[in-house]
This record gives structure tokens, C-alpha cells and sequence, in this order.
């Protein structure tokens, strides 16, 4: 979705300020209206009313309630608000916590203390309805507008969950009241809420098996061209593309969700399913009495896309001449289906042209004439969910039809559904395991997230698939011996319980990070050393420390996202997995950073600090450094949140590759690795080998030295140690173990260090020894490190008499060359210029000839 | 009756010799697993030993082989590879079925660093020979970047005791070092040296500075495992190894053939003039797959009517071997052309290597012809020039820069691609060549 074509909106305050505060320069309202440009509509939004806060991410608006709003000094407008979290924002590790299930409609009263309650009031989405419920009720069956309703059970604040206070309970309660007085009151404010009555038809209805796939067919296209979440919906509102929301459209999506249902309800499931109901029906029964008597005739389930609503308001011929194209389509839906339906069409036809404000009643006992054989209840369920679109559809006709002001609401009232519909199926758990309950609600709200689906753990979307290597059949076996205790152990993947010798950098970071995360600012960090001196052990150490510290509510909670240069196949894709890692989003790379730049720009209310390492910082380096400027650039914002811990091997880095205005933005806080010494290796060594007698104590040492004096880098200590133990288990099979000595020390080193050249040319054929000689003779002769292979075969057949042998043809020499060549103890050129060809050594004469001599 | 018996001894022995040249042919021609290991047991060891903690105890590790060509780095792999799997099966009589399933897990994606040119079809190439491609159907193949992270995604899930084991086979390995940023390697290694999927990644390479080419990161990780092969036998187990690869095996069918055959190549490693030709050739190459060569046009000598090689078999196979081909070529010259050859190999004598162009030739050429006028016949320009675009066309003569529209062709500069001594060595077995280009080629001084 392209967000530059959005539309604008308009916020401006609803009537008169209530007052105002000299000294802060402020001034309270009680109300805020918005208007939307392109479809001129406008929404009034109270105090007290629930409404969607955008957030990080675009398909999970923040919830929250509406406690003031105000103008600020500098005429900025600010609402204060209560949150209400999803049970996405909170830690997975707190969530079994809750030892129940919850249903994405599900939020929690939030008394985290953390989060800023005053926000920008552009950042209000729409209102929506929130319900208080006692912990032991049952959330109220499936309504028809899922995304608007949410319901509140319990408090979170943090730590634990809290049954609500019955203070809270009630005044939310009483918000409740209180705003659907206001909208009765208010002439644009009329919710849509659901009073659909229990249809039960006991009649069996032949199906078509042609016909459920065509339906299903058509929920995908449906879903598919509908953005599916609220923000996304209000996007392509602000886009004022309305042109989707076409009758027709709708139509389709309504008559096929029986179908579908049809074809994936099970009979016995559907026979349970009918009696929950019929339970849950009762204890609900007050509340949903207490609205059908204020609306009565609001009885559609309304999804939000209602195409009069989007039109020219207040028209009435308009909202009639939709009244006729909807009826229209009305009369054709019952008819579609008489095809399929022998003998059911006509009570249908009768059903559908039934136009009762009111909603017929049937009584739910009906039901229970259920024969035992499930297909035909699963039939009859199917048939009474026909019947029910069809008078929903009726009934929205009808609405449109005579309530004219019905056509002026905009969408965001049409949202405010809602749910009184004791017949629609109850989301027990058991549904939850099915995938068909997703699909029927998924069918029931177009504007459904798909983020739901899997929550419901339904077997879709092979797209998020996380492949995974095959697990092995036979498990890995332990270690049996000291020596293979001792290997494990020094495994550069084992992680220790401490890291040693990097104390004091630890710490170093960990006040950085800290301080910041305590000062809710953002800031950088440049890490730099050589390979293998533990620059990202520690910072991964310093990582989950923070994160332990954070559980135990010792800091502010942070999001931690880990980039690295060297996996990432451009560096423009940085931004795609900074992104995805932050709110799950896939998008291009372009569009990535434009999102990204959006939200370290403006200012988020309940975001969270992120702590961003990047790895390999020098992979990133473009022509024009943007990634690099970007990187830097954001935790240099206000409200940017940001603190980036950026590694890479040069000391100088920012210095040579970066220009100025990155490296300016990347500040002063660096922090340098520097190689390990001897001793720190030998502590290193042995502290992953603590308790286990592996090693001589001189082993060690000798290997901490080797190390130390040519690199500091650990890892290769530790390989060392490794392949020793394996030498010394190698040489002593036959004994009893023992431990690890200077000798099998000292052959694992020479393993790894010896020079691989001089080896070669000893094994090397007679001739291509001589062929080596004739290259060093040929050199001295001439003066010049280079010689072409005529030259040197000349010197060749010299030395070849010489030695009395017999002096091999130019092809053998040719022979000779390129395999000396592919060895590359010479280097030579292309071999098409024959005997023309020019040769080097890729080693030193002198070693060359230490490498002759010894024979 | 007689006739008969021989007839049927002779289809009995051409059964046999099909049978032989059967067995040679795989053996000299496949380097498969089945061939035998020579002078690498302690490489073996350490391989298997690698390998084989990597199976049972979810070890990852990184390997390089390096060893000049035809070293037999690949069949040692192969052998290591065989032996695991049959160890394996071992050990399934032992244990339960387990490990079956063991042995069809670990996954042996071989890469070929000249078929994986990029890292993009490498990726492509591992997702496919893991087999995950279907886990997402083709969108896994959608861009780099989404493979890359994917296959990284599915690596880390993993981890030391519960997933399987891979292994990485990463055949010419050089070529892999030469990928944008090394990515591939930096990934793999990374793996192998974090607590993910345990990974084995075993490179080949023949190329004795691979450590050199690798970035500062990717050899850090690399855990510097060198295995070398250097074919370090001496002569003594050159000998053995070519009994070894030319007898029969216990198994042939016809056991007196067999027999009568191993006796020939006992007889034929004392042989004197064999073991001058074996020597001859080890002195030039080490390598097996030279001795391969040389035995198989030695054994292709094989017929019906000449059922055993013979020393002179390996003579004549070892004069081909080591023939020089381009002097090869200069026995099928005409004597024009010859002559013009030997003009050039004055030209380069007087100005010692200098480029030349065809009217020097021309001129050389004429000189002699002038003196030498009763003898030879004096051809035409444009035929000599003929004659000497056949000699370019034949690469005996190289331009030194690309034949340009502008320059005229008998000013083009050219360089001679023969040695003086192979223009003499094939003049020497040239039949019928006049007596006066011989004297000429000897000396460009002749008539004085």
C-alpha cells in the first residue's frame, strides 16, 4: 500500500473547550472530530470512547480509552489515554501466566506504569467497543464484527494478571453507557449492533458438491483483495479507493460463507456446537435485551465495508438508489441458490423476502430435532446459516431503506457492532483446534487479520513456514571419556557460563545499553577488534543479561534485534529484517526503510526501547553510505528509541570508509577488542575446562603462546586444544586414557601452522623438482623474478644431462608447469601462449631451495 | 575336431578378455570409491574419525583436503564416505533401526564450485538437496536474499543433539573463495562453529595457498583442519601399486586366466625395461592418474590373439604418453612449410626471440631459395603466404596482437611457437626431406 497516496484527514476539536489551563497553556475538550477528505466523512470521538491507537505495527492497532484530550502550548492536539493491551505485547514467557486460552478479541486493562499515556491525537484510528466481563463469563459468541469488539477481563500490569477492580469493572461499564447515550444523542453516531436471532431449520437440505469449492474460491479472491487488517482498512480509506466495496463484492462474500462452512463442518462437532450455544445464549441474554431495545433496528452484522456508507452523505435519493441495487442483489442471492437446494429454495426465497425489522425469532429449540446422522445435521446447520445471511442481508436493506441517516455514518460507526447474537457459535476451545471455526469467522469479518489465523492454530499459510532440518533418529551421544567431555567443551559453539578476560568490556557495554534504556533515549556504539576476540560473545552476554534484568522488572523492557552484514546479501536488506524482526511485516527494501524512518521519526506511544546489533558492520558500506547514514541517523531522533551496538574488525573504520556525516553520526563511543593475550587464552582454555583433568597445565600454556604471537584469536586456540585431544586419543587407542601432553600439543600446532609449500614441492615428481631448479637458475641468470617456459626448458634439459636422465619433451614441461601452476607453487599465465608463457614463484627462492636442499 | 577346440578356447578367451577390459575400463576409468587407497591410511583415519563424530555425536567441524591433482582427494572422501555408511549398517545389527534412518539423513550435498558459480545457485543448489524446497513450495526461490535467510532460518533451528547431522561437501573449493564477499563460507563456517544444526564442511582444493585467499573472518572461523595428500610413495610402492592395478581380482570367473594373467604382471614388474618405463614415468608425475593413462593404453593392446601385455606394450603406450605434440604436428607439414619454419627459426636465433612478420620470413626464405635455386622451386609470394596462414591456422605460429582491419597482413607481428630442438628432432624423422633444408636448418650459414 503506498502510503504517500493516502489521503489526508482532518482532526479538529468537537465543540467548545470545557476548559483551560492558563498557566500550561491548555485547553481540554471533549471530543474530536475527524474528517476525511476524499470521502467526506467525519467521525466524532468522546471522552471515555474506546478507540485503535496506531502502532508499530499497521495490523495491530494499540486499544486503548479515551481519558482526555487537550491543545497543548504549541497548538499541537494530545489525548490522554488508558491502554489496553493484546495479548501479542505481552512476553511470551508471561503469558502462561494467564493458564487459559484467549481469543485475539481478548485485551487486558493496562496498569504498566511504563507506557506514555499522552499522546498525539492524529494517531487516533476509529473508536471501537470494549467490554467488561467477569472472569468466569464466557466470552460472548461470535459477532459479526470482530475487529470492533474487544473484550476485557482482567488486569495486567506488568507481572501478574489481576481480576478487574470493581471500580474499573464498573466504570467501564459506565463508558460504556455513557457513549451509547452520546451516539443516540449525536445525529451521525448510530451503531450498528448485532440482535441476529436464532434461526434453526430443521429441514434437510440436499447439497451440491460443486459448489462449496466455487465459494471457497471466492472468500479467497474476497480476502485477498480486502486489506484484511483495521489500520490497512483505514489506509485504503484514506486512499478513498471505495471502488472494491461494491455490492456486489459483498454479496459474494456473504453467500458464500454458509457454503464454505458447509463443506468443512463436521456433523457431530456442529451437534455440540448447537447446544454450547444454546447454554451460552442464557447468561447473556440480559445485556443483549437491555440494546435490542435501543436498537431495534440495527440488526446487521455489518462488516465494514458498506458501500453507502462510503458514499455522499445525507442524500437520501442517493441512500434510496442504493437501497434498489441492494435489494437487487438481495433478490438474486436466494435465487443463486436454487439451484442447489431442491426442495429448501423456496422457504428460503420466502425467508429472504421477509423484510422485518425485528428480526424473526425463531426459538433455538427448534434445533435440537436433530436426527443422529451428521451429514444431515451438518446440512441443516448450513442451511440455518443461509437463512441467516439472507435475513441479514434483508435487514440491512431495510436499514439502509428507511434510515436515511443510516447511509451519512461513515465506517467507523459501522464498526462499532455490537455483538448481542446468542446463536452464533461460542469460541470454545475446542473450535479453536478446528480450522473451519477460523474460516466461518474469517468469513463473518472481512476485516479480520490474518495475525488471527495462526492463533487459532489452523494449518495455513505455508508461506511463514519455518523449514526445518529433519530431526535424527538415533539421539547424539554423549560424551563418554574425559577427552570427549574435554572436546565439547572446547567447541567454539559451546557457550561458557562466563566469559573471562572480558570483564571490564562487558561492563563497559552493559552501562551503555543500560543508562540508555533507563533514559529511554538512543545512542551508538562502535565495537571494533580482530576476529575471534569475542566481540559479539560479549555483546550477545551483555544482551541477555540485560533481558534477564528486564524480566525481572529491574529495567524497562527492549526489543533486541541482531543484524548481520555477512548474511545479508545486500546491504539494502538490512532494513527488510530490522523490519521484520520488529513488527513481522515482509516488504521490499525501499519501502522498509521508508516504514522504518516513519517509526524511529515520530514519536510511538507504548514503543518499546530496541537494542539493534550489527555485525559486520564494513558489509554495509554502499557508494552512497545511505544504509550506513540511515543506521546512525535514527537514534539521533527525538523519539527514536534506538541504540545500536555496531561491530567490525578495523579500529579505524569510521575514519576510512565512512564519510563524514556517517561517521559524525555514529559518534565518539567506541570501544576496541583488543587481541587476547597469552595468559587470557590460557584462562579461557581452562575455564571451559573447569573440573575436567584434560590437559597438562605446560599444554596449554605452549598453545596460549603460540596463539598470542600470532593472532590472539581464541578460536583458534581453542581449535588447537581440540585437535590435540584428539591426537593424544588418536596415538593412545589402545591404552588407558590419558591426558593431553606437549607433545600431542605440539603436533596439533605444527598441523595447523606448518607451511604447506615446502611439503609440497619434497613430494613433489624428480622433474618438477628440476623444473623448480631450472626456474631458480633461470632467475639468477636473467636477474628478473619472472621467466618465460622456453627459457626454463632450456635450463631444464641442462640439468636433466646433468643428472643423466632423459630429457622429457616440451609437452611433459607443459605438463609439469600447469600442475605446478594448479598447485600454485607457481604462478603462470594463460596456457595458450605456450612456450611464451611466463612463470613465477608463488614462494620465496629461499624457500624454495631449502625445500631442494634437504635431499 | 581339432579346429573346433580351438575355436571354442578362443570364444572362451575372448569371454575373457571382454571381461578383463571390462574391469579395467571401470577401474581406470571411473575414479569411484572402488578403487583402492595408496599410501593415505592416516588421512583415512583422521577423515573417518571426523566424520564419523560428526554422525554420532552431532560435532561440527571444518575441513579442508588439499592435495596437487589427481592426488585421489576424491576417492578418499568417497572411501570415508562408504566405509561410515556400511558402519552404519554395522551398526544397525547392533543397535535397532535407528541408524538406517541415520544413514539416510545425512544429506551429502556435493558442491561443485565450477557448476555453483554464484552463491545464489549454490543456495538453491543446498535447499534442494535437503530437500526443503517443498517445505514452501517454490516461493523459496523467490529472491537471494529470502533463500539465504530461509536456509539460514532452517539451519539455526537446529541444534547439537536432536537434528541431523550434514555434511557439506564443498568440491573445488577455490572457486568458492572467489564468491562476492565469501558469503557462502562465511555462513557455513559460522554454522559450524555455533550451536546450530551441527554441520560438517569438508572443502577440496587443489591449490596449496586456499588459506591465503580466505577474508580475515571467514578463516577465523574456518577451524583450520588441513588434510594433505601429496602422493608421498617412493618407487618401491609405485611398483606394488601398479601390480596391484593391473592384476585380476580373486573373483574373475576364469581362474586359470586370471592366474596365467597375474603371473604375466609379476613378471612384467621384474622386467627390466618395465620398471625403466615406471621409472621414466614416476620420475615425471607421482600421481595415480597418470599410471592409469599409461595402463590403460597398454591393456587397450589387449586382444584376442595377444591375450597378456606385454613390456613392449608398455613401452609403446609410454612413447605415445609422453609424445610432444606439437613437433607431432610439424611431421605433416610440407616442406614449404617446413621451410618456412626454419626461416623463422633463424630469424629468431639472428634477433634472439624478437617478433617477426611474414615479409622477414620471405626474405629469409628467398635467400635460401637464391642460393639453393637448382634445388628448390621458387614458389610464388601469395603461395608462401598461403602457406604461412596454414602454419597460423595451426598455431605453430602466434600473432602478437589481433589481426586489425588496417594493418596488412604481411607486416603483422608473429611470434614462433616451437623450440629450435623440436624443429630439429622433427626434421630428423621428416621422410624424405631434401638434404639442403636439413643443412639449411642446421646452420643459416651453410652456403659460406
Amino acid at each position: 500500500m503506498n502510503t504517500r497516496q493516502q489521503s489526508k484527514l482532518i482532526y479538529s476539536w468537537y465543540g467548545k473547550p470545557l476548559g483551560s489551563d492558563r498557566k500550561l497553556r491548555t485547553s481540554q475538550y471533549k471530543g474530536i472530530l475527524i474528517t476525511s477528505e476524499s470521502t467526506k466523512t467525519e467521525t466524532c470521538i468522546q471522552l471515555g470512547d474506546f478507540i485503535l491507537v496506531e502502532g508499530v505495527n499497521a495490523d495491530q492497532p494499540y486499544v486503548a480509552q479515551l481519558m482526555d484530550l487537550y491543545e497543548d502550548g504549541a497548538q499541537h492536539k494530545r489525548a490522554v489515554v488508558q491502554w489496553f493491551c493484546r495479548l501479542e505485547e505481552i512476553p511470551q514467557n508471561k503469558r502462561k501466566l494467564l493458564k487459559r486460552e484467549i481469543s485475539a478479541q481478548e485485551v487486558f486493562f493496562d496498569q504498566i506504569l511504563g507506557y506514555d499515556t499522552d499522546i498525539a491525537a492524529e494517531t487516533i484510528i476509529k473508536s471501537i467497543v470494549v467490554l467488561p466481563l467477569h472472569l468466569s463469563e464466557e466470552l460472548p459468541t461470535i459477532t459479526l464484527n470482530k475487529e470492533q469488539t474487544f473484550y476485557v477481563k482482567q488486569s495486567w500490569d506488568g507481572k501478574c494478571f489481576k481480576v478487574l477492580s470493581p471500580d474499573t469493572f464498573s466504570k467501564l461499564k459506565e463508558a460504556n453507557k455513557k457513549r451509547s447515550v452520546i451516539t443516540n444523542s449525536s445525529k451521525a453516531f448510530i451503531p450498528s449492533d448485532i440482535l441476529t436471532p436464532v434461526k434453526k431449520e430443521t429441514e434437510s437440505v440436499l447439497r451440491s458438491a460443486t459448489k462449496p469449492k466455487t465459494a471457497d474460491m471466492e472468500i479467497e479472491s474476497k480476502h485477498s483483495a480486502s486489506k484484511s487488517s483495521l489500520a490497512k482498512e483505514r489506509h485504503s480509506q484514506r486512499v478513498a479507493n471505495n471502488d472494491i466495496k461494491t455490492p456486489t463484492a459483498r454479496k459474494k462474500l456473504e453467500l458464500s460463507s454458509p457454503m464454505r462452512s458447509k463443506s468443512r463442518l463436521l456433523g457431530c462437532e456442529v451437534l455440540g456446537l448447537l447446544d454450547d450455544d444454546c447454554d451460552a445464549t442464557a447468561p447473556l441474554k440480559p445485556s443483549a435485551t437491555k440494546r435490542k431495545v435501543k436498537f431495534t433496528s440495527d440488526i446487521s452484522g455489518s462488516p465494514p465495508k458498506i458501500p453507502c456508507s462510503n458514499d455522499k452523505s445525507k442524500s437520501t435519493c442517493e441512500s434510496a438508489e442504493h437501497h434498489q441495487r441492494f435489494s437487487d442483489t438481495i433478490r438474486l442471492s436466494p435465487y443463486t441458490k436454487v439451484k442447489d437446494f431442491s426442495e429448501k429454495d423456496k422457504n428460503l426465497h420466502e425467508k429472504g423476502d421477509i423484510l422485518s425489522p425485528v428480526g424473526y425469532q425463531k426459538p433455538s429449540s427448534q434445533s435440537p430435532v436433530l436426527t443422529p446422522r451428521s451429514r444431515r445435521t451438518c446440512v441443516q446447520k448450513t442451511s440455518a446459516l443461509i437463512a441467516e445471511q439472507i435475513s441479514m442481508l434483508d435487514q440491512e436493506d431495510f436499514l439502509s431503506g428507511s434510515d436515511s441517516s443510516y447511509s451519512s455514518s461513515s465506517e467507523e460507526e459501522e464498526d462499532d457492532d455490537v455483538p448481542c447474537t446468542p446463536e452464533k457459535k461460542t469460541k470454545s476451545s475446542r473450535i479453536f483446534s478446528t480450522p473451519k471455526s477460523s474460516r466461518k469467522s474469517a468469513v463473518h469479518t472481512p476485516a479480520k487479520t490474518l495475525k488471527k489465523t495462526p492463533l487459532q492454530g489452523t494449518p495455513r499459510t505455508p508461506r511463514n513456514a519455518t523449514p526445518e532440518i529433519p530431526r535424527r533418529i538415533q539421539a547424539a551421544q554423549e560424551p563418554a571419556s574425559v577427552l570427549e567431555e574435554a572436546r565439547l567443551r572446547l567447541h567454539v559453539s559451546a557457550v561458557p557460563e562466563s566469559l573471562p578476560c572480558r570483564e571490564e568490556e562487558f561492563q563497559d557495554i552493559y552501562n551503555f545499553v543500560e543508562s540508555k534504556l533507563i533514559d529511554g533515549t538512543g545512542g551508538c556504539m562502535y565495537i571494533s577488534g580482530v576476529p575471534g576476540t569475542g566481540k559479539t560473545a560479549t555483546v550477545h552476554e551483555v544482551i541477555r543479561c540485560l533481558q534477564q534484568a528486564a524480566e525481572n522488572d529491574e529495567l524497562p523492557p527492549f526489543q533486541f534485534v541482531e543484524i548481520n552484514g555477512m548474511k545479508l546479501t545486500d546491504p539494502h536488506q538490512a532494513y527488510v529484517q530490522i523490519l521484520e524482526f520488529l513488527t513481522g511485516q515482509k516488504v521490499t527494501a525501499t519501502h522498509a526503510a521508508v516504514l522504518l524512518a516513519k517509526l524511529f521519526s515520530t514519536p510511538g506511544p507504548k514503543r518499546k526501547t530496541t537494542v539493534l546489533i550489527v555485525d559486520e558492520l564494513d558489509l554495509l558500506w554502499t557508494r552512497k553510505q545511505n544504509v550506513m547514514y540511515n543506521l546512525f541517523d535514527w537514534p539521533t531522533q527525538k523519539h527514536s528509541k534506538l541504540i545500536i551496538l555496531a561491530i567490525a574488525n578495523t579500529m579505524d573504520l569510521p575514519e576510512r570508509i565512512m564519510m563524514n556525516r556517517v561517521a559524525s553520526r555514529l559518534g565518539l563511543t567506541r570501544m576496541s577488542f583488543q587481541p587476547y593475550t597469552y595468559k587470557q587464552l590460557q584462562q579461557i582454555v581452562s575455564s571451559r575446562l573447569k573440573g575436567v583433568k584434560a590437559f597438562e597445565e605446560d599444554a596449554v600454556q605452549l598453545v596460549s603462546r603460540k596463539v598470542a604471537a600470532l593472532s590472539g584469536d581464541a578460536r583458534r586456540c581453542l581449535d588447537i586444544c581440540r585437535r590435540a585431544t584428539e591426537i593424544c586419543e588418536f596415538s593412545n587407542q589402545k591404552r588407558t586414557p590419558e591426558i593431553v601432553r606437549m607433545a600431542h600439543v605440539t603436533e596439533a600446532i605444527d598441523e595447523m601452522f606448518s607451511s604447506p609449500y615446502v611439503n609440497a614441492i619434497r613430494n613433489a615428481s624428480l622433474h618438477e623438482q628440476i623444473f623448480l631448479k631450472a626456474i631458480l637458475a633461470e632467475f639468477r641468470r636473467a636477474g628478473v623474478e619472472e621467466a618465460t617456459v622456453q627459457q626454463i626448458y632450456h635450463h631444464h634439459v641442462a640439468l636433466c644431462r646433468m643428472e643423466g636422465l632423459q630429457s622429457p619433451t616440451v609437452s611433459e614441461i607443459m605438463a609439469i608447469c600447469s600442475r605446478l601452476g594448479a598447485c600454485r607453487l607457481l604462478l603462470v599465465e594463460a596456457s595458450n601462449k605456450y612456450l611464451h608463457m611466463r612463470v613465477r614463484l608463488n614462494l620465496g627462492q629461499d624457500d624454495v631451495m631449502y625445500a631442494l636442499r634437504e635431499e | 575336431m581339432s579346429k573346433r577346440k580351438l575355436k571354442e578356447s578362443s570364444e572362451e578367451s575372448a569371454e575373457c578378455i571382454s571381461q578383463v577390459q571390462k574391469i579395467f575400463r571401470e577401474r581406470f576409468c571411473h575414479y569411484c570409491a572402488a578403487g583402492k587407497l595408496f599410501g593415505m591410511k592416516q588421512q583415512y583415519s583422521h577423515l573417518l574419525e571426523l566424520l564419523k563424530r560428526t554422525t554420532v555425536h552431532g560435532e561440527s567441524n571444518s575441513a579442508l583436503i588439499i592435495g596437487p591433482r589427481g592426488s585421489g582427494k576424491t576417492t578418499l572422501l568417497n572411501h570415508v564416505l562408504k566405509n561410515l555408511r556400511e558402519m552404519n549398517q554395522v551398526r544397525e545389527n547392533l543397535l535397532e533401526v535407528h541408524l538406517n534412518g541415520n544413514l539416510f539423513l545425512m544429506k551429502n550435498p556435493f558442491l561443485s564450485g565450477l557448476l555453483q558459480t554464484n552463491d545464489k545457485v549454490a543456495l538453491k543448489e543446498i535447499t534442494r538437496q535437503l530437500q526443503l524446497e517443498n517445505v514452501v513450495g517454490d516461493k523459496v526461490f523467490g529472491s537471494f536474499a529470502e533463500n539465504l535467510a530461509f536456509l539460514l532460518e532452517a539451519l539455526r533451528r537446529g541444534n547439537r543433539t536432536s537434528s541431523c547431522p550434514i555434511l557439506f561437501v564443498l568440491d573445488e573449493f577455490d572457486l568458492f573463495v572467489h564468491h562476492k564477499n565469501q558469503t557462502l563460507l562465511y555462513n557455513l563456517f559460522d554454522i559450524s562453529q555455533s550451536a546450530q544444526t551441527p554441520v560438517t564442511v569438508i572443502g577440496l582444493t587443489c591449490r596449496q595457498d586456499i588459506l591465503e585467499l580466505l577474508e580475515k573472518r571467514v578463516k577465523s572461523r574456518f577451524s583450520h583442519r588441513q588434510i594433505y595428500l601429496m602422493n608421498s610413495f617412493d618407487f618401491k610402492e609405485y611398483i606394488k601399486i601398479f601390480k596391484k592395478q593391473l592384476s585380476l581380482p580373486a573373483e574373475f570367473p576364469d581362474e586359470a586366466f586370471a592366474q596365467k594373467w597375474n603371473n604375466n604382471v609379476q613378471h612384467l614388474s621384474e622386467d627390466k625395461t618395465v620398471q625403466d618405463v615406471l621409472q621414466n614415468l614416476f620420475q615425471h608425475s607421482k600421481d595415480l592418474r597418470s599410471l592409469h593413462l599409461l595402463l590403460m593404453l597398454a591393456v587397450s593392446a589387449v586382444t584376442v590373439h595377444h591375450p597378456l601385455p606385454t613390456a613392449a606394450d608398455l613401452q609403446e603406450a609410454r612413447r605415445q604418453h609422453s609424445s610432444d605434440s606439437r613437433a607431432n604436428i610439424v611431421h605433416g607439414l610440407s616442406v614449404l612449410e617446413i621451410c618456412l619454419i626454419i626461416a623463422m627459426k633463424h630469424l629468431n636465433e639472428v634477433y634472439d626471440g624478437e617478433p617477426f612478420n611474414f615479409q622477414m620470413v620471405y626474405n629469409e626464405f628467398q635467400k635460401f631459395i637464391q642460393r639453393k635455386a637448382h634445388s628448390m622451386y621458387n614458389f610464388e609470394k601469395p603461395v608462401v603466404m598461403k602457406a604461412f596462414e596454414h602454419l597460423l591456422q595451426l598455431e605453430l605460429v602466434q600473432p602478437l596482437e589481433r589481426p586489425s582491419a588496417r594493418a596488412q597482413r604481411e607486416f603483422l607481428l608473429m611470434k614462433l611457437l616451437l623450440d629450435s630442438s623440436q624443429i630439429m628432432e622433427a626434421l630428423q624423422v621428416y621422410p624424405n626431406c631434401p638434404t639442403d633444408v636439413k643443412q639449411w636448418a642446421a646452420s643459416s650459414l651453410s652456403w659460406l
